[in-house]
């Protein structure tokens, strides 16, 4: 160890260097110096300051290594080299896995050709479940269009409400031909899409209207109504509210006057998710330079202008990366409607994996949901950083 | 021969005036940071404010388009009296402008839409229009070619010049001056200077917050001196620098002197 640093400081002095006293004239030593250090740059150079910086450093470095080598060569070998993609079917028109069951060092992915439809939709029938596909292209679809910022207007809002309403009536049907389906019966990637869409896209304006109101100075009553609004749900967790909005609610409410289940867990996303990211926004508002109040107010701009023009447009901008953090985490936490028995995705894994036929393949199943909730966050992520990128061309130095 | 400030005590009803305060008291908390400051500026008045940091000169000023409230006496601007009355106060503010030491551009909008903002959403000018007119003071503070740049990439004078047209967008009457060159580099100065002494010399009223004693000469009809948010004493520029009545003055300028 000590051998490699004693090299490492020895070598960057030049030979000139030896007439100035040491560390007097740093000028001179860098003009004289054309090049950094050999060994400090490059691939072995990194390889040499990093992983290799004396016997521990090389030792915890290889054993690592041997773990994570073993590792993905037993998941290559698991996920493709030993794995079923198909299993036969049985004289009872049932399929087979049993293929499966004798190799148990590799993955059964007949589970997922077999499984993936209920998985997506749940128990909408089959027959119909070209509907549910559509509303999830047109999910996606609406997430393409508001992610461009060439239609960021006012018509955007009347195409969302459009697409929210079309997603709706294919789901529900009953029309030109198309049976009814009552809501019982959705299920899949459409409610977790429905919970996270409804859920950001109302709790996302409820948080700047509550980031603004507690920070109002002159209505002491709307401040008050925010924090305590923030700091009850915040305080509880998510879980408990759903219950409260899956059981307790209804117990409050008079007979015949009850909303759906689906609504009522809708909601209660709504309330978490809207404290949660008024937190955020506030953060933003407060990193707002009191100068720049100051120009819209000497400027004439009235207490909505100024808010939407100078104020929320900046603050917004800063807290791009703790907003996607957010709207991620509450993405995720849709499956946590689980517990109260909506059919969301995972629910739907999960009902897939208790079929007996199957039983014991559930490892594949989670690894198909885990793939399904990633494309989603990762695109959610990349488009982050890609608004920060585009935000920040042009400002600041 | 300067006068001390008992001397100047303005009459209050006043539609002749551009801007009077009348014995206009305010505290921050228990601290007393305007004490019956009276002063009446007329239209087309030039009027330079100095004295030494805390003296209540900067807040004197954002009395006046009430970016800080007082609590005590009576503030007219244009012949509207300062209230809490939310519509007299956007009258006010459309026909005062404002400069800010630190500039306060947006950073998010261009050059242009900083000074295209306000005539549009507050005076409802159509957007050539308003694009037009801001073009004509970008000219005027001579940086039309940087319309289209963002805020952050131009020099603290170019800022500064801009806040300037941003603020001469909305036509006003008076414009405030909040020591629009203090977080100037000494290069920069002259350019921001030079500005505000063409739109002196095409006669709008100006309350200016400054140590640019240069400038205070060339353009001021009257210096105003502040101390321990007192007026304590207001003349003509010459009588001012040369003839100081009070021994609080006389300190004052040995001290921006020496520090020049």
């Amino acid at each position: 160890m000590n051998q490699n640093t004693t090299i490492a400081k020895v070598h960057p002095v030049p030979a000139t260097a030896g007439a100035t006293a040491p560390g007097s004239a740093p000028f001179n030593q860098s003009g004289s110096r054309a090049h950094p250090p050999i060994a400090s740059t490059g691939v072995i150079g990194w390889l040499r300051g990093n992983l290799f910086r004396g016997w521990f450093s090389s030792a915890v470095t290889l054993a690592l290594g041997y773990f994570v080598v073993k590792w993905v060569v037993g998941l290559v070998y698991w996920a493709l080299i030993r794995a079923h993609w198909t299993v036969p079917i049985s004289a009872n028109g049932q399929p087979d896995p049993s293929v499966c069951r004798a190799a148990t060092d590799g993955a059964c992915w007949a589970i997922i050709g077999e499984k993936y439809r209920f998985v997506l939709f749940g128990l909408y029938p089959y027959a119909e479940q070209w509907r549910p596909a559509i509303c999830v292209a047109l999910f996606i679809a609406l997430y393409c269009i508001s992610a461009s910022r060439r239609f960021w207007r006012k018509e955007l809002l009347v195409v969302w409400i459009a697409t929210l309403a079309l997603i709706g009536a294919l789901m529900w049907g009953g029309f030109a031909g198309m049976t009814f389906v009552s809501q019982d019966a959705w299920g899949g990637l459409p409610i977790t899409l429905m919970l996270a869409t409804f859920g950001l896209a109302f709790a996302f304006p409820l948080s700047v209207l509550v980031a603004l109101g507690r920070r109002s100075t002159n209505l002491p009553a709307v401040k008050l109504l925010c924090v305590l609004y923030v700091e009850l749900i915040r305080g509880v967790p998510l879980v408990s509210l759903l219950f409260m909005a899956s059981v307790m609610f209804p117990l409050f409410m008079p007979v015949g006057l009850n909303p759906d289940k689906l609504l009522r867990a809708q909601v209660a996303f709504i309330l978490f998710a809207g404290a949660y990211l008024a937190e955020v926004v506030r953060g933003g508002l407060q990193t707002l330079p009191k100068g720049q109040f100051e120009a819209a107010d000497a400027l004439g701009l009235s207490y909505w202008r100024k808010t939407s023009l100078i104020v929320l447009p900046q603050a917004l901008r800063l807290v791009i990366p703790p907003l996607v953090n957010t709207f991620i985490g509450f993405f995720k936490d849709t499956s946590l409607v689980l517990i109260i028995g909506i059919f969301d995705l995972l629910t739907a894994g999960k009902a897939a994996m208790a079929d007996p036929i199957w039983n014991g393949f559930s490892t594949e199943i989670y690894l198909m949901l885990a793939a399904v909730y990633f494309m989603f966050c990762f695109a959610m992520s990349r488009y982050s950083s890609g608004l920060e990128r585009e935000f920040n061309r042009n400002r600041n130095r | 021969m300067s006068q001390t400030a008992e001397m100047t005590r303005p009459t209050t009803s006043n539609e002749s005036n551009a801007i009077v305060l009348d014995r206009v008291n305010k505290w921050y908390g228990t601290l007393h940071v305007l004490r019956d400051v009276s002063m009446t500026v007329g239209h087309k008045e030039r009027v330079v404010v100095c004295g030494p940091s805390g003296s209540g000169k900067s807040t004197m000023i954002r009395c006046i388009n009430r970016l800080e409230s007082h609590q005590e006496g009576r503030i007219f601007v244009d012949g509207t009296e300062l209230t809490d009355d939310l519509r007299a106060l956007d009258t006010i503010r459309r026909e005062v402008g404002m400069v800010f030491q630190s500039f306060n551009l947006f950073p998010h909008l261009t050059i242009l839409e900083n000074c295209t903002l306000a005539p549009i959403w507050v005076r409802k000018m159509p957007k050539a229009e308003a694009e037009a007119l801001a073009m004509s003071y970008l000219e005027r503070v001579k940086i039309p070619e940087q319309a289209k740049k963002y805020p952050g990439q131009l020099s603290g004078g170019q800022q500064q010049r801009v806040a300037i047209a941003r603020a001469l967008c909305m036509k006003p009457k008076i414009m405030l001056f909040d020591e629009p060159t203090s977080a100037l580099d000494p290069e920069m100065i002259k350019e921001v200077l030079d500005t505000m002494i063409g739109l002196a010399e095409d006669g709008m009223t100006m309350v200016c917050v400054t140590h640019e004693m240069g400038f205070a000469r060339r353009v001021a009809d009257r210096v105003v001196f502040m101390d321990r948010g007192e007026i304590v004493e207001s003349g003509t520029p010459t009588s001012m620098f040369e003839d100081p009545q009070t021994d609080r003055l006389k300190l004052f300028l040995s001290q921006i002197l020496r520090g020049h």
